[in-house]
């Protein structure tokens, strides 16, 4: 919104004092305003009242005109001007040699083989319309000679304030309410609006008005007769133009004048067309052609002004093409009006249409404002068109009324607060500046909030906190720090493991963390073959590309490791992030935060890859937990797992995730000669399991004991299935075994593995161990498992 | 005898000048020194000679053995430092200048924001929180004051999943919950409530290069007796300049939000020209930055605290916003497209 400097020092006198300094406070106190500051009429001088004394055609041009133009100097000025309006007798706005419009300087200079001694200006020329039809003419009389800017207000400040730090101040969306916000702050007095006293046409007839819906809060009109006056004067003109809006005629601009004035939006009727004026719904669907000629779908939610069932303007928001001012309109019906803040809204959304009449109704009008307004408009009519009648009395339906609010506070609430000391005097003029009534009984406060900023924004005590210490200034604030007593901090398991997985994944394995979105990506899936799985889905999705919501991160990751092939030839990434497990049983999403990997590589085979991935689970549990993790052989549930190689990974003997390797069908689709593995886990699973900590044994002062076993293993037989036959061989001698080597041939697997034997308490014996070993190759034996000879 | 001792000398000589290594040296050195050596031969072939004689030539034969040893000895000297010299001579010249294999990994940008913010609010005592991305209505809007018609909860900014749950649309969505989490220990310890939120947030809107319908804040609270306003700034500004690592400036302006009252929008000097005035703050010598303010008494009452006994405040931080100006990120888009392109450059947890 655009205000006026000029239009703020109506109501304030603000002379002396630093405007754009206040502007700038107001910024800090009151709402945002744009940084850059119009300085108008600052580019423009040397322009006067000129009249036009003759219009002779140019010889050799259709549209020049030489004119002999009287500019309040002993001679006539010569002139050519081009303009299609030019008459003798007419005055107009004329830049004289010398003069500045913008960056032009007016010099004397031939024009079509004459001199032309100056400019006759077009309102668009000098700035203060778009008008650039034909030259300014000038109605009013004054002398020729005459400064425009000692006439009309040029020069002005016209400043910008962002509209969305204005949503809880329907007091603010008028110049007045703006005013009373640089009086506080300039701590001058804020002076009263002139306004017309309408209690003198009490004795006139009344209007046939009534509210049938409680949507509408409060209904005040009033018939008018005799508008002459069809151009506006020039100064409201500038004005509106200035705010940003363009003049169309008296009437319709004094309409929007009252607007940027007081903040209330009005309307004018003809008033042959709402004899009856009635406010309600309609049950049924219907189209209503609004003035800007548009047909617009009006549903039962709507709240419509009728003339009894024929609706003519649609609440709040626009008037209707039929009730409008036309040429032969005598008698017209002012409206001044508010409505539920929330209807209007809602009705604004539904008809895609926002003006700058429901912009203030969303905001929750002050509902005394109506008749006020009506007042202030009646005022301003009889000013510049002093033939006008008032034909009937003001027509008032007072429907809902907001309550008075009053709060109670003391002096210790301000100090808890604001942690400074604010005297009570401060507070007590604040307050009073902006309005409220406010009475002191030693540190005591009653206020009383005044009705335009009780309709949402000042309800509670804290609201008051605001109002005195915005004003105060938030950069006139001592600061301190708190006092707290001391307390340990604890950092959550699954947040310490969640850091500590990222750490290892990036540093030690060189892994790229990725994010991606909660949603699966419909047709980057659909590329890859596969398909969305079933979940609970958006509601309102805008995109058809993102309605369910992903069960699982890896399809997603596949998307990115696909997008990703020509970034190298051997890549890892990785993501700890949100997926929804369906619904539990009170219909609430099952939500989960898993980790998931995926191994992308062209140059190793799939089962070095897949044992690089495998490893990276338990080195980081084992890290983590000091655990080793357990796998049990699965089988498909996604159409992207590779049946075969395909475990769940158990910790603690709870299931807390998969390791698999991609698909062929989806592999194929990323990248034909990659191998690609991918796990998941369950972080909030992996973290309920505990650290069993260190756990310290005393190096043994005797020597250990190898001996080691070299195996042939038949088809099948896992390595876990091998553990079994020594750990069901019951000693607790054995300290650690492992693998030191490995033989295969096309048609034999062997490993040789070295059993570590010792006793904290003595030396061992070859007999023993060897009773242990032979229990050992006995469950071996029964595996199929035999020594390799 | 003695012309025996003199050949045996000569050949040990002899044969000592053309050894060439260790082994050699060694089977020499059992050759005369050994038990069944030559020189102890010598020694042996003595029995028939009479005393005089064999006290003569056993001083010989020891003459012998010993200026037999120091030879070996020192010739294994020799050979050693021949040896050890060889193997120096032996290594290979590297070449230090080729490229090391730089492979490394990468964090999400994000993740290094965030790291460096909770390092900050942990060292102040602040517990870092973690909450989920789907709540519910109460959750996000009627615990923290946002009433049944308030434009936030439009279809339009929200996403609504089919159940009548929501992705969370800010992370004030957590406030409640957390606040309940404290409340005893405040109420019953006077442990002040001092918490921060990162998280994941979602609006229902297009996309392009500056937004995101999926995005990253984090909120913080801190809930006492007395926290004030004064209290406020004086932690923003604490904490902001920690997180830009410079001196900065605060500024608070009233604004609207309905989780706080008083709200302020709150600027920072800016980062560039320290309020000079440059470009990048359009001259104003300041960039706004976050929402904060004191919490809105109904907000603390919905988690269980007296807003008469006690005050708090509450700020919201846009991790998305702050990875952008510190990287220069310019398509938000490209934080979650897992381009590698993008994300492999974010090496380091400073």
């Amino acid at each position: 919104m655009f205000l006026s400097m000029n239009w703020i020092e109506d109501f304030v006198d603000l002379k002396g004092l630093d405007k754009v300094e206040l502007i700038h406070q107001f910024s800090l106190s009151t709402a945002e305003v744009e940084n850059e500051i119009f300085y108008k009429g600052s580019d423009l001088s040397g322009v006067v009242v000129a009249e036009i004394k003759s219009v002779e055609p140019h010889p050799d041009s259709k549209k020049l005109h030489l004119l002999k133009v009287d500019a309040g100097e002993n001679e006539l000025t010569d002139v050519v001007c081009g303009a299609p309006n030019v008459r003798a007798g007419m005055k107009t706005a004329f830049a004289k040699v010398g003069a500045k419009l913008g960056e032009i300087t007016i010099a004397p200079r031939p024009l079509a083989g004459f001199m032309s001694n100056g400019m006759c200006c077009s309102e668009a020329e000098i700035g203060i319309s778009d008008d650039n039809s034909g030259i300014m003419e000038i109605t009013d009389d004054v002398a020729n000679g005459t400064d425009i800017k000692d006439i009309y207000q040029i020069d002005d400040i016209v400043f910008e304030v962002d509209n969305k730090s204005l949503t809880n101040r329907p007091d603010l969306w008028g110049h007045y309410g703006i005013a009373r916000e640089f009086a506080s702050l300039a701590k001058r007095p804020l002076k009263p609006v002139e306004t017309e006293d309408l209690s003198q046409y009490d004795n006139l007839a009344k209007i046939d008005m009534k509210i049938e819906d409680p949507l509408c809060q409060r209904y005040s009109c009033l018939q008018v007769e005799n508008i002459t006056r069809n151009v506006s004067p020039v100064n409201m003109r500038i004005r509106l133009y200035y705010c940003g809006m363009r003049g169309i005629n008296f009437l319709a601009d004094l309409t929007n004048y009252l607007m940027l004035e007081m903040g209330q939006p009005m309307h004018a009727f003809d008033s042959r067309k709402v004899e009856k004026i009635r406010i309600k719904r309609f049950e049924k669907p219907f189209v209503f052609k609004t003035l800007d000629g548009v047909d617009r779908n009006i549903d039962e939610n709507t709240l419509m002004i009728c003339n009894d069932n024929t609706p003519v303007a649609i609440a709040g928001i626009m008037g209707g093409l039929d009730s409008e001012i036309v040429d032969d309109t005598t008698t017209l019906t002012l409206e001044s009006a508010t409505f539920d803040s929330v209807s209007i809204r809602k009705s604004t959304v539904r008809l895609g249409h926002r003006t700058d009449a429901s912009m203030r109704y969303e905001k929750c009008l002050d509902p005394e404002m109506t008749t006020t307004a009506i007042g202030r408009f009646v005022n301003l009519l009889k000013k510049y068109d002093n033939g006008i009648k008032v034909v009937s009395s003001l027509t008032d339906e007072y429907a809902f009324r907001y309550k008075t609010i009053s709060l109670d506070f003391d002096k210790k609430f301000v100090d808890r607060y604001t942690g400074i000391e604010i005297d009570n005097n401060t507070i007590v003029d604040t307050l009073t500046n902006l309005g409220f009534k406010v009475t002191v009984e030693g540190d005591n406060f009653n206020v009383v909030v005044p009705s335009w900023r009780a309709t949402k924004d000042v309800t509670i005590k804290a609201d008051i906190i605001e109002e005195i210490t915005r004003i105060y200034g938030y950069d006139n604030f001592a600061i301190n720090t708190t006092r707290s007593p001391l307390y340990p901090v604890r950092t959550e398991i699954v947040k310490s493991d969640e850091d500590k997985i990222k750490d290892m994944l990036v540093k030690k394995y060189n892994l790229h963390e990725v994010h991606s979105y909660v949603w699966a990506y419909n047709d980057e899936l659909k590329a890859l073959n596969i398909p969305v799985e079933k979940n609970i889905k958006l509601a309102n999705a805008t995109n058809p590309n993102i309605e369910t919501i992903r069960n699982s991160i890896i399809p997603t990751q596949l998307c990115q490791v696909k997008s990703n092939t020509s970034y190298g030839t051997d890549f890892g990434i990785f993501e700890i992030g949100r997926v929804v497990k369906g619904l539990d049983e009170n219909n609430l999403c099952i939500e989960r935060k898993n980790l998931a990997i995926t191994l992308f590589s062209k140059t190793k085979d799939i089962k070095t890859l897949y044992f690089e991935l495998r490893d990276m689970l338990e080195v980081i549990t084992n890290d983590l937990k000091h655990q080793i993790l357990t796998f049990e052989k699965a089988e498909p549930q996604h159409s992207y797992e590779h049946p075969i190689n395909l475990y769940n990974i158990c910790l603690n003997g709870k299931e807390i995730g998969r390791i698999s390797i991609v698909h062929p069908v989806v592999s194929k689709k990323i990248d034909k000669k990659a191998n690609i593995v991918f796990a998941e886990i369950d972080t909030e699973d992996f973290s309920s399991i505990k650290a069993t900590g260190i756990v310290y044994e005393e190096p043994s002062k005797f020597p250990q004991m190898d001996y080691d076993l070299s195996l042939e293993i038949p088809n099948g037989v896992f390595y876990g299935d091998l553990t079994n036959c020594w750990k069901d061989a019951g000693t607790d001698l054995l300290k650690n075994t492992k693998i030191v080597d490995t033989y295969d041939t096309d048609t034999v697997h062997s490993i040789t593995v070295r059993f570590e034997f010792s006793s904290s308490e003595r030396t061992l014996s070859s007999a023993e161990i060897q009773e242990i070993m032979d229990n050992v190759i006995k469950n071996l034996d029964k595996i199929g498992v035999k020594l390799r000879t | 005898m003695d012309e025996k001792i003199l050949n045996l000398k000569n050949k040990l000589e002899t044969e000592l000048s053309e050894i060439k290594d260790l082994v050699d040296l060694d089977k020499i050195r059992v050759a005369y020194l050994g038990k069944k050596g030559s020189i102890t031969a010598l020694l042996k072939g003595m029995k028939d000679l009479s005393a005089e004689e064999k006290k003569a030539f056993g001083a010989k034969v020891n003459q012998l053995k010993d200026l037999a040893s120091e030879k070996i000895e020192s010739k294994i000297t020799e050979l050693k430092e021949k040896e050890i010299k060889a193997e120096i001579a032996a290594m290979p010249l590297f070449d230090v200048t080729t490229p090391a294999p730089m492979e490394r990994g990468s964090y999400h940008p994000i993740t290094l924001v965030q790291r460096q913010c909770e390092k900050i609010f942990k060292s102040m005592g602040f517990t870092v929180e973690d909450y989920p991305e789907v709540v519910t209505d109460y959750e996000c809007f009627e615990a923290v004051n946002i009433p049944k018609h308030h434009p936030a909860r439009d279809m339009q900014d929200t996403y609504y999943l089919e159940n009548g749950q929501l992705l969370k649309s800010q992370t004030s969505a957590a406030q409640n919950a957390i606040l309940k989490k404290y409340s005893k220990n405040l109420i019953e310890k006077d442990i002040p409530i001092k918490a921060i939120f990162p998280g994941r947030c979602f609006r229902n809107e297009a996309t392009d290069a500056c937004h995101e319908n999926t995005f990253f804040q984090m909120e913080g609270v801190m809930v006492d007796k007395d926290i004030s306003i004064s209290n406020l700034i004086f932690f923003m500004e604490t904490m902001l300049s920690e997180v830009f690592q410079k001196e900065i400036k605060v500024r608070l302006r009233p604004g609207f939000f309905p989780f706080v009252e008083p709200g302020f929008e709150l600027d920072i000097s800016c980062l560039i020209c320290g309020g000079e005035g440059c470009a990048s703050c359009k001259h104003s010598g300041w960039l706004e930055l976050c929402p904060c303010g004191m919490i809105h008494p109904n907000v603390l009452k919905e988690g269980g605290i007296d807003p008469e006994k006690y005050t708090g405040f509450a700020f919201g931080l846009g991790l998305t916003r702050l990875a952008m100006m510190k990287y220069g990120i310019k398509d938000i888009r490209d934080l979650n497209s897992g381009s590698l392109k993008v994300l492999s450059q974010f090496t380091d947890d400073e």
